[in-house]
This record gives structure tokens, sequence and C-alpha cells, in this order.
């Protein structure tokens, strides 16, 4: 009888201590595969934050940095046309997002409220193009752009990035537009507004957060390129273009404060758009 | 719903973005294989593709990039889905450890390879941390262009950091939609973790493993800028690095248009590998 009874709570006791053991297991697994991701983060950070004589003689390099200075990311900022390409970046980048929303949006509202004949094979399309080569884009284009007139143009890049950035832009204005409720508009087209009316009054101010973190990852995208713009850009490139080019006469501490101001959007731009991360690559998996 | 009054609605919406993925997508696919099937002055022959083939880096591009897909693609699968069992595992905090997994989907290539290049260059972190703990007496040169394989391992690490996370989202994604009771029952009936990875997780995952796998092989034939970083221009060479070197060094866009045309056709091959290596449960019935 006193048996019977201790034998399952020692059962569950040892099953409770494995299940914890296992627990801690997996504790120490994922610290080590975050250190793996954010180590080599580190490293650029401090490699951008230490003057530039200790980075270019000092070895081994320390992990806590004995002197921090902004003269290497200075030093950077300051290299001829630096400056220049990094504006241009981030022009091509306000355009690329004001075109991708301007055509992008409209599309991912479709694809939220409507059902309609031809859905799924649109959704299709999207989603393959998303994965489409950027190689087989910029070739082609470079030659077209030149026959127009806007080869080595802000304009021109940031045409493509658009092309680049609309498949991310639809399916993510898509899902913003998915979690507004579709309930409030119609109540307000009841109550006798427009359709239109109702989008702008009711659903618009709704979705304008997501919308912005749609708006700030076309952005990224757009920064980020770095194949695109080095073969339609020659005499005025954006900031990968310029530092891809450089990359490997430039000095090591170029390098390093390159890295790291091209690294910063990108961090940025998750921690805004975290919410939408599973909609967005996710959905494609009924 | 709002079919009715408004039918035409939706193709009003989707129109924008249609004509402008199909002059930024169709138009230039069409026009990178009209290019490739032409000589530099504009008559169609296959002169463009027998240069490409007779290039002496033509063997060494195709070996290296199919050589790091192949190479990279398990070690990433495996990354991924431990990362996505961690998230889906509702460790405190979960919301921060999928944040800082996902963080390098926002990292550009160039950013992600300046990352290493600071890690693997001879006075760089990992001779730094290796010499620190006393493994090493003096700098190891890692990216030693006698040593092919050491320099594709310098790709496949930087690679396996900065493209896990795509996977892992998509995984994530696909675990969430597992519905709870599956995973119940396979406790009741006493399986432990492993066995319900194996049984319950795998199989039902299948649709996002596929997804994932063809969108990572995909992106991974595109690689350039890690390769160009870490393994210079010798013998470690990407397609479309090369694609890149003739369209902007050489001038030849016929070609790089036609490397172009050989990542797309090495990505629609790779897949309908997957599809029929993979088949979802839908495909099956057909």
């Amino acid at each position: 009888m006193t048996a019977d009874a201790t034998t399952p709570t020692l059962r569950r006791r040892r099953i409770g201590r494995r299940r914890l053991l296992s627990r801690a297991l997996l504790y120490v697994v994922a610290t080590l595969l975050a250190l793996f991701i954010l180590a080599p983060i580190y490293f650029i950070f401090v490699s951008a934050i230490t003057p530039p004589e200790i980075a270019l003689t000092e070895y081994p390099r320390q992990l806590v940095p004995r002197e921090v200075s902004l003269d290497t990311i200075i030093f950077f900022l300051n290299a001829a046309g630096v400056l220049d390409s990094f504006w241009r970046s981030v022009w091509v980048g306000l355009i690329t997002l004001v075109l991708a929303l301007l055509i992008g949006a409209p599309a991912g509202y479709a694809l939220a409220r409507y059902a309609f004949r031809g859905k799924s094979a649109y959704r299709l399309a999207v989603v393959s193009t998303r994965a489409f080569p950027i190689v087989i884009l910029a070739i082609p284009l470079a030659v077209t752009y030149i026959r127009l007139g806007i080869d080595d143009t802000i304009i021109g890049v940031a045409l493509m990035h658009t092309a680049l950035a609309l498949p991310f832009t639809i399916l993510i204005t898509s899902s913003v537009f998915v979690s507004v409720p579709r309930e409030l508009e119609e109540a307000a087209q009841t109550l006798g507004c427009h359709p239109l009316q109702a989008f702008l009054r009711i659903s618009l101010p709704l979705a304008l957060p997501g919308l912005a973190a749609a708006a700030i990852f076309t952005w990224v995208i757009s920064w980020n390129d770095v194949f695109a713009a080095s073969i339609l850009t020659f005499t005025e490139p954006t900031l990968p273009a310029r530092i891809l080019s450089a990359l490997t006469q430039s000095r090591v501490t170029f390098q390093f404060a390159a890295g790291f101001i091209m690294l910063i959007p990108s961090i940025v731009v998750i921690f805004f758009i975290r919410r939408y991360l599973l909609g967005l690559w996710g959905r494609v998996v009924k | 719903m709002t079919t009715g009054r408004l039918g035409w609605a939706p193709y009003a919406l989707l129109i924008p973005s249609l004509v402008f993925l199909a002059l930024f997508f169709l138009w230039p696919m069409i026009g990178a294989f009209g290019l490739a099937l032409q000589d530099t002055d504009g008559t169609w022959s296959l002169a463009s593709i027998e240069r490409m083939l007779a290039d002496q880096n033509f063997g060494n591009a195709l070996r290296t990039t199919v050589l790091l897909v192949v190479l990279v693609l398990p070690i990433q699968l495996f990354l991924a889905m431990s990362m996505a069992l961690i998230v889906n595992a509702r460790l405190k905090g979960s919301g921060l450890w999928l944040y800082v997994y996902a963080l390098p989907l926002g990292i550009s290539e160039l950013a992600a390879a300046i990352v290493w290049l600071s890690i693997f260059r001879q006075t760089g972190w990992l001779n730094s941390v290796l010499q620190t703990i006393g493994i090493i007496d003096r700098p190891i040169i890692w990216q030693s262009q006698e040593n092919m394989w050491v320099l594709i391992l310098l790709v496949v690490i930087a690679e396996a950091w900065r493209a896990t996370s795509i996977i892992m989202i998509i995984l994530v994604a696909g675990l969430q939609s597992i519905p709870p009771e599956y995973m119940e029952a396979a406790e009741v009936y006493g399986a432990g973790t492993w066995q319900k990875v194996r049984r319950v997780i795998l199989p039902m995952l299948r649709p996002a493993l596929q997804v994932a796998l063809i969108l990572r092989t995909i992106l991974a034939f595109q690689v350039f800028a890690t390769v160009i970083a870490l393994a210079g221009t010798g013998q470690v060479v990407a397609l479309a690095q090369e694609a890149r070197r003739w369209a902007v060094n050489l001038n030849n866009d016929n070609v790089a248009a036609a490397y172009a045309g050989l990542i797309l056709i090495l990505s629609i091959v790779s897949t309908l590998l997957f599809l029929w290596l993979l088949p979802t449960r839908e495909e099956q019935q057909v």
C-alpha cells in the first residue's frame, strides 16, 4: 500500500528532475546559439569604436576595448566620396520606400480584404518573385537604363530597388491590413461612409504603425542591396557599392567603420518589424 | 462580402503592382536570355555562352558555388531547426530569443562579409581569442590562397551566420501551425523528445521545410560579397561574382547575362529537385 503510493511520486519526481535537466540544457544551447549570432556583431562594434592607431597595431585584440573613440568612424565618413554615397543611399531608400508603398500597399489591401478570382495565382506570383535572382534582373536593366538615359542615377537604382522590395511590401502590408478588423470598416459603410472614406478614416489610421514598419523594412532592403547598385552605378555609387569597390584596397579601419555603419539600420529594423517577421516569411506555408 | 458592389476594386488595386512586376521581373528575365544568346555586336549566336564556358574562372565559379550550397545547407538546416525548436519551447523571454536569432535577417551580405573579415583576418578576432586563451602562439593565416577548403569553410561559416534566420523564421511559423493536440497525443502515448521530433514535428513540418530549402538554395546561388571579401579573387570565386566582373570590369553584358541565366537555371533545377524530393501531401495525391 505504502509502496504503491510512493512509487508514482518517486517516478514523478524523477521525471520532474529529468525535465528540469533537459530544460537547463535547452537554455545552454539557446545561449550558445545566441552567442554565435551576437559575438560577431560585438566584434565589429568594438573594432569600429577603437581608435585607429590601436585597431591597426594591437594584437591580440582586447575583447573589452582599453580606449574608446569615434575617430575610426569619423575617418570613414570623411573618406573621399563616402558622405556623398551615404546620403545617396538614404535618398535611394526613401524613393524606394515611397514607390513601393504607393504600388504595394493597395495590392496588400486587396489581398487582405477581398475574395476574388486569381487571388492565389497572384499571391504565388508575388511569393516567387521574392526568390528571384537579382543577378538576372540587374544586368539587362543596366543595358535598358543606358538606352533610357537613367543609368548611374538615383531614380534608376530606386526603381530597381522598388522591384526588389515590392514583394515584401505587398506581403507585409497585407498582413497589416488583415490585423485591422474588417467589421469596423463595414460598420462605417453601413453608417453611410463611402468605401474610400471608410478606409481613409477607419482602417488607415489603425494600420499606420504596421505600415510604418513595412516602410522601414522597404528602406532597409534598398540600403542593403550591393549587387544591383554596383551594376547600375559607376561614378555616383550608393554606399554599399562604394564600399564594395574599395573593399580590397581600403584600410582595415575603413572596413571596420563601413561594416558597422551598414549594420546599424539592419539591427534597428528587425526590432521594428519583429511582430511581422512570421507573417513575412512564414505565411507561405498554409 | 464587398465583392458584389465593388467586384472590380481588387483588380484595380492590383494593377499597378502587376505592371511594375512585369516591367521589372518578366521583361529583364526575357532580356537576360536575349543578351546571353547574342554576341557583343548584337548578332544572335552562342558565342557569349561559349566564352563563358571557356573562361578560366568558369569551372572554379561553378564548383565553388555548388560546393557552398551543398555544404552550407545542411548546417543551416540543423542550426535553424535548433533555433526554431528553442523559440517554440517558450523559454523565458521567448520573444527575445526570436529577435536575436532573427537579427541577421536584416543584415546585408556585404556587412556580414566585413564582419567576418574582421574575425578571420590575420590579426583578427579569431586569432586574438585563440591566442589569448593559449591555443595558438602566433596568428594563423586563415585566408591563404593555398588552401581552397579553408577558404570555402570561412565562407560557409559566414553564410551560416548571415542566412540561417530566414530558414528559422519559416520553421517557427511551420511549428506554430502544428495543432497542440498532436503533441499532447504523442505525450500521452509516452513519446520522448526525440520521438516527438521524428514522428510528429518533422512530418508535419514538411511543407515548411520544402519552402525553406527552396528559398535558401535560390538565395545561396546568388552569393558573392562574402566570397569576394573572405576568399578574394583566386580559385574560390562565385558565379554571381563572375557575372558582376564581366558586367562591371570587362564591360561585357552578354557574358554577364549568360552567367545570370545559368544562375536562374540552377535555381529552377534545384527548386524542382526539392519539390520532387520532399513532396507535400497534396502533391503526393496528384
